[in-house]
């Protein structure tokens, strides 16, 4: 057992944290709202320090590394709030070269029960969209799917639409692959919300320790002090949840159809997301008036959050699923 | 990083479970009265002959102090197999074992060494802990109770509470004032003294648990021999952050453990509880309330298995303690997912929840744990570092936010 960063970790972390700050910096990030901002060319560089291929085959262009280093890959990257399809650019990269290396993008969706309207994230963006179902994984053309866009989107840096139907597309993976990819989602989706949990307390602590009131700064105040230290609590708790899970999924017995992965994954899930919240709205409220601006940045960390936590396996289906690993074996 | 055992570690699992299996078998029940303090000596010390028979005792010690020198990989591993197994926990031993010992071994005399540390291995001698008193709790640096030296002996003189064992204690490692006139952290000495001394008086305090584990003491110039010092007389204060520091490494784990099998059983309880014309399971608010709890006891167990990881370093020093951030971390996180499990029990059993024993008979509910666990919570958010000092610990030393004076 060793669940604590090597020193190669940590300089990955610190690689991808480096190119993140030169060309994602949250000033710029922010405005990238539809096809014409996203900068595409930022986005190939992240692609070609192999983050979305870290666990493919050397063969593959991949690095071959664990899905743990994904997710701490996922962490920075959600950390740093970086727009994009990304989970989906790790998946899809599976079976199609040109997403790993960032030219094309893809955008991954689970298809809704029948009559449902599907949320598609990034369509306006992307080359492909990948649909899970039952019977494995679609491809559809974007152009294909009819959709609206939604005019006030909840992130302001996620642009999403609704579609009323999706066409069923050409089989390119079959129900296992798709299985293996739904439960990847959720490692990556908790890691990007294990990220935000993490960051957006050191980004109110380091307000809090310059901002003055009553004479001295406000990370002085018990008050303030106790909101930050459940804040850190709940990050430090989440990402090694998020580790543990991704971990799980790589050692024998990890598949999705593992009891101890399936509770891993769906635990990690129910802790990162809640951690993620709550600490964006620690921050929120630490800012002060200044968080409850536009301008500032806490309220990104925390609509990237509320929109991440229903990607994949949501909380509640989560918590159900925990639940259920608890009482197995015994009649239902 | 990763979960699975290396070899080395998986021969010692299959070790420690085997002997298990074994030593736990034919151990017979603990005592059913929690106040018979004689019984749960005897009950203890017999397991902690067996754990030092078959060279388990004081697992994590340095072999040269009679330890087993177990890495701090291995002594989780002992943990998790002892919860497995249902063989008892440190009981009457808690204080001798996770604070004297381990104190002695890093600040006391080499005779201090040499006297004490056999009869802690052998569970022939219990400990109990003199630190807080009715005017210093959380702040533990206002403590008054006075030592005053005459000749090779300290006379000491004030009131020490939450002395947990204390009826069954032979030794109480007992901080004291010695200067006065010093700054509060530097007046203060950290002394062994001997329970059978004249002076002593001792009242047992009742819990919202309904034991009697805690004690008032009062010390009425108790002639303690001056050789009892441990460090350097007002140096007390660091030695009692020694002493705080082996309390906030691997303490808990065996509760957390106890806390997820809590877990295991509210949602088989739950299967049980009628709910209207079903069960309190079929209610999906109910399955979501028991699965997002014990996800945070899951998460706690990797917290864990991380902070365990850090205290072993690189692995080529044997280990040291678990890092101030993740012991506070996980102290404040465990006592929220405690009270968090006693809420969730709460709504599960619903109007059944009236009985701190096991219901039989027309609603037959082995439930007696689950609302003592409900009372423990507060145990855990209030002993140790209440939860609001961890917070303070966490935003002055992890955050670099300023100190409250």
């Amino acid at each position: 057992m060793r669940l604590e960063l090597d020193d190669d970790q940590r300089a990955l972390q610190a690689s991808v944290r480096a190119l993140c700050a030169e060309h994602f910096p949250l000033e710029r990030t922010r405005t990238w709202t539809d096809r014409d901002s996203f900068d595409r060319r930022a986005w190939r560089t992240l692609a070609e320090l192999g983050t979305f291929v870290m666990t493919r085959s050397a063969d593959e262009g991949g690095a071959e590394l664990a899905t743990v280093d994904a997710g701490l890959v996922y962490q920075v990257l959600g950390a740093e709030l970086v727009p994009g399809p990304l989970v989906a650019a790790a998946l899809a990269s599976d079976l199609i070269d040109e997403v790993g290396t960032g030219q094309l993008l893809a955008t991954v969706v689970e298809r809704p029960a029948d009559g449902q309207p599907a949320v598609l994230r990034h369509l306006g963006l992307v080359d492909v969209v990948l649909v899970l179902d039952a019977a494995g994984i679609w491809r559809v053309e974007p152009a294909d799917v009819d959709a609206r866009p939604v005019t006030s989107p909840l992130d302001p840096t996620t642009p999403v639409w609704l579609a009323t139907r999706l066409p069923q597309g050409e089989r390119v993976g079959d129900a296992a692959l798709a299985a293996r990819w739904r439960q990847r989602g959720d490692v990556l989706t908790s890691a990007l919300l294990a990220g935000i949990a993490v960051k957006v307390i050191e980004v109110a602590v380091a307000y809090a320790a310059q901002r003055e009131q009553f004479g001295r700064v406000i990370g002085g105040f018990q008050a303030v002090k106790h909101l930050l230290a459940d804040g850190f609590a709940r990050a430090e708790v989440a990402r090694a949840a998020v580790d543990a899970a991704a971990v799980t999924i790589d050692e024998p017995g990890g598949g999705p159809d593992g009891t101890a992965a399936a509770r891993a994954v769906a635990g990690a899930r129910v802790v990162a997301a809640r951690a993620a919240v709550a600490n964006s709205k620690t921050a929120i409220q630490v800012h002060g008036g200044m968080g409850f601006t536009w301008e500032a940045t806490p309220h990104l960390y925390l609509k990237r959050a509320w929109l991440e936590e229903n990607v994949f396996t949501t909380p509640d289906e989560a918590a159900e699923l925990v639940a259920r690993t608890l009482t197995a074996g015994e009649a239902a | 990083m990763r979960l699975r055992d290396s070899e080395s570690d998986s021969r010692f699992r299959k070790e420690v479970r085997a002997w298990l299996a074994g030593a736990v078998s034919d151990l017979g029940p603990a005592p059913a009265d929690v106040d018979d303090w004689a019984a749960r000596r005897a009950y203890d010390r017999r397991w902690q002959s067996r754990l030092q028979d078959a060279g388990f005792a004081g697992i994590d010690w340095p072999r040269a102090y009679g330890g087993r020198g177990a890495t701090p990989t291995e002594h989780l591993i002992f943990l998790e197999e002892s919860a497995a197994a249902g063989a008892p926990d440190l009981g009457v031993f808690f204080v001798s074992q996770l604070h004297a010992g381990p104190t002695l071994i890093a600040e006391g005399t080499e005779r201090q060494r040499a006297f004490h540390l056999p009869k802690i291995l052998a569970g022939e001698s219990v400990w109990c802990q003199g630190f807080s008193e009715p005017g210093a709790g959380s702040d533990l640096a206002g403590l008054r109770t006075r030592a005053v030296r005459d000749g090779d002996e300290y006379v000491i003189t004030g009131s020490k509470i939450w002395t947990s064992f204390a009826f069954v204690a032979d030794y109480c490692e007992l901080l004291v004032r010695t200067d006065p006139a010093a700054p509060r952290h530097r007046g203060i000495s950290w002394l062994i003294m001997p329970m059978d001394a004249p002076g002593i008086d001792v009242r047992p305090l009742r819990t919202i648990e309904g034991e009697s584990e805690f004690a008032e003491m009062y010390l009425d110039e108790v002639r303690v021999p001056a050789e009892n010092l441990v460090g350097a007389e007002n140096d007390g204060w660091r030695v009692a952050m020694v002493t705080f520091s082996f309390e906030r490494g691997t303490a808990f784990v065996r509760e957390l453990l106890d806390a997820m099998s809590l877990a295991r059983g509210l949602a088989a309880i739950a299967r049980r509880v009628p709910r209207g014309t079903a069960t309190a399971w079929d209610d999906p608010g109910i399955r979501r309330d028991i699965g997002t709890v014990a996800a945070e006891l899951d998460a706690l167990w990797a917290l864990t298995k991380r902070n365990v990881s850090r205290a072993e370093g690189d692995g080529t020093d044997g280990g040291g303690p678990v890092p101030v951030a993740g012991g506070s971390a996980f102290k404040l996180s465990y006592a929220e997912a405690l009270h968090h499990l006693g809420e969730v029990t709460m709504r599960v059993l619903d109007r059944y929840a009236i009985s701190l024993d096991d219901l039989a008979g027309a609603v037959d509910l082995p439930l007696g744990r689950h609302l003592q666990g409900q009372l423990h919570a507060f145990a855990i958010s209030i002993a140790a570092g209440t939860s609001q000092i961890q917070r303070n610990i966490l935003a002055e030393r992890v955050l670099g936010l300023p100190k409250e004076r």
